[in-house]
């Protein structure tokens, strides 16, 4: 269990500012859930939850989704039900419990840009930004390239479009973390491939999409396309599964996918 | 820290750590009903409401907790005891230690969903873990207590 010597609970993102700046090492604490598993002694901790941080915020154009969300919020959401094929309340639906997602906050579970996210493949096959307190807004997939550096995640913008999403995820048992995942989207004629939990972080499958874009419509072969990924992208082995497990079952994720956003 | 908690309708000032888990410092106030079965935010035996949502105490931060409304199973002890006897009907409470967490979360279950399937429920639940009962028994409990809502 981790120990804080001090905590500062700001009210505003200016107040936070002044606090990041007064203590570069700061540790924000998201949901806590995987933090709690570790022995960290912080010494100056910085609590978000009096910024206003905890709401969905929707325009015409976008839906922000505010650092201090919880993943239950996010599954209960009527506007992510409603677009994106409910693919975000999907991708999180199956990590552990109600009370477990009650807790885990979208801000934490993105900046720390796990291997085995559920919401980061689910993301990726979206416009999604993010905003960070000093790197400003940028896409998802340019923040999850570069090395973790010291900033605050603000919030989660996606880009509202008539996009179709698929997401698919496997696991030893239903409140497991994912042996693999997967999230496919086509927009207008562009395809992407997402497949995550390789067990290295959520990767897109360029040459794969790129492949699926080009097809004319109609004469999709989703097999090969998924075939293609599987040998696109590298796996690894863990105490969940084999390298070669995971890849054959990429097939069969992708494949999944790419027919359900087809049909 | 000092601060103010809100558990089932009554307040109490406190003095907590920034670590502290709402498990501990409820433990500390007499709820001994709090368990803790896994510690890794697993096991839903420390479940308590946080306004009327399942949280588990042993994964929050006390001092996020002020302001808002606790819940223990003490505070719902009527409702509680009345799902209790239908588990013990259908055989489904045995040792007994991951009961409170569990009937928290079936009661929170029937409040927010009207109706539910079999898959809804299951879905509801996953996060309980019981390692005496298999579930079948739990899930005969839960869907008599469901009816009898109903009826």
């Amino acid at each position: 269990m981790f120990t804080i010597e001090s905590l500062h609970q700001p009210q505003t993102l200016s107040e936070v500012k002044q606090i990041v700046e007064k203590f570069p090492d700061i540790t924000v604490l998201g949901g806590c859930g995987f933090l709690k598993l570790s022995s960290r002694k912080i010494p100056v901790a910085l609590d978000l939850s009096r910024c206003e941080l905890e709401k969905i915020h929707e325009t015409e154009q976008q839906i922000e989704i505010g650092a201090m969300v919880t993943l239950r919020d996010i599954e209960k959401n009527p506007s992510l039900n409603q677009w994106f094929d409910g693919a975000l309340p999907k991708a999180v639906s199956h990590i552990l419990g109600v009370q477990f997602r009650s807790c885990a906050t979208i801000g934490a579970s993105v900046y720390a840009k796990y291997g085995f996210s559920d919401i980061l493949p689910a993301l990726l096959a979206l416009d999604t930004q993010v905003e960070l307190l000093r790197g400003g807004r940028m896409p998802l997939v340019d923040f999850l390239s570069k090395p973790i550096t010291r900033d605050v995640l603000i919030r989660i913008v996606i880009t509202k479009d008539k996009r179709r999403v698929s997401y698919q995820n496997l696991r030893n048992a239903g409140a497991d973390f994912p042996l693999l995942n997967a999230a496919v989207s086509k927009h207008d004629a562009e395809w992407k491939i997402i497949v995550g939990a390789r067990p290295a972080r959520a990767e897109i499958a360029v040459q794969a999409s790129k492949l699926l874009t080009s097809s004319a419509d109609g004469t999709v072969d989703s097999g090969a396309v998924a075939v293609a990924a599987s040998m696109e992208l590298t796996f690894g082995s863990n105490n969940k599964a084999s390298a070669e497990y995971r890849q054959a079952m990429c097939q069969v994720l992708v494949k999944r996918a790419i027919e359900e956003v087809l049909a | 820290m000092k601060l103010e908690l809100l558990i089932n309708q009554k307040i109490y000032a406190l003095d907590v750590a920034p670590d502290e888990m709402l498990s501990d410092t409820l433990r500390s106030k007499g709820f001994l009903s709090i368990r803790k079965g896994c510690d890794t935010s697993c096991c839903g035996l420390c479940t308590v409401w946080i306004d009327g949502k399942p949280v588990l105490s042993c994964t929050m931060l006390s001092f996020r907790a002020a302001g808002k409304a606790i819940t223990t199973i003490e505070g719902v002890q009527p409702e509680a005891e009345k799902f209790a006897r239908i588990l013990a009907s259908e055989g489904s409470e045995q040792c007994g230690f991951c009961s409170p967490g569990f009937i928290m979360t079936v009661i929170a279950m029937k409040n927010e969903l009207k109706t539910p399937t079999e898959q809804d429920i299951q879905h509801y639940l996953t996060g309980n873990l019981c390692r005496c009962t298999g579930y079948m028994g739990q899930m005969r409990a839960i869907k008599t207590y469901l009816r009898g809502e109903v009826q």
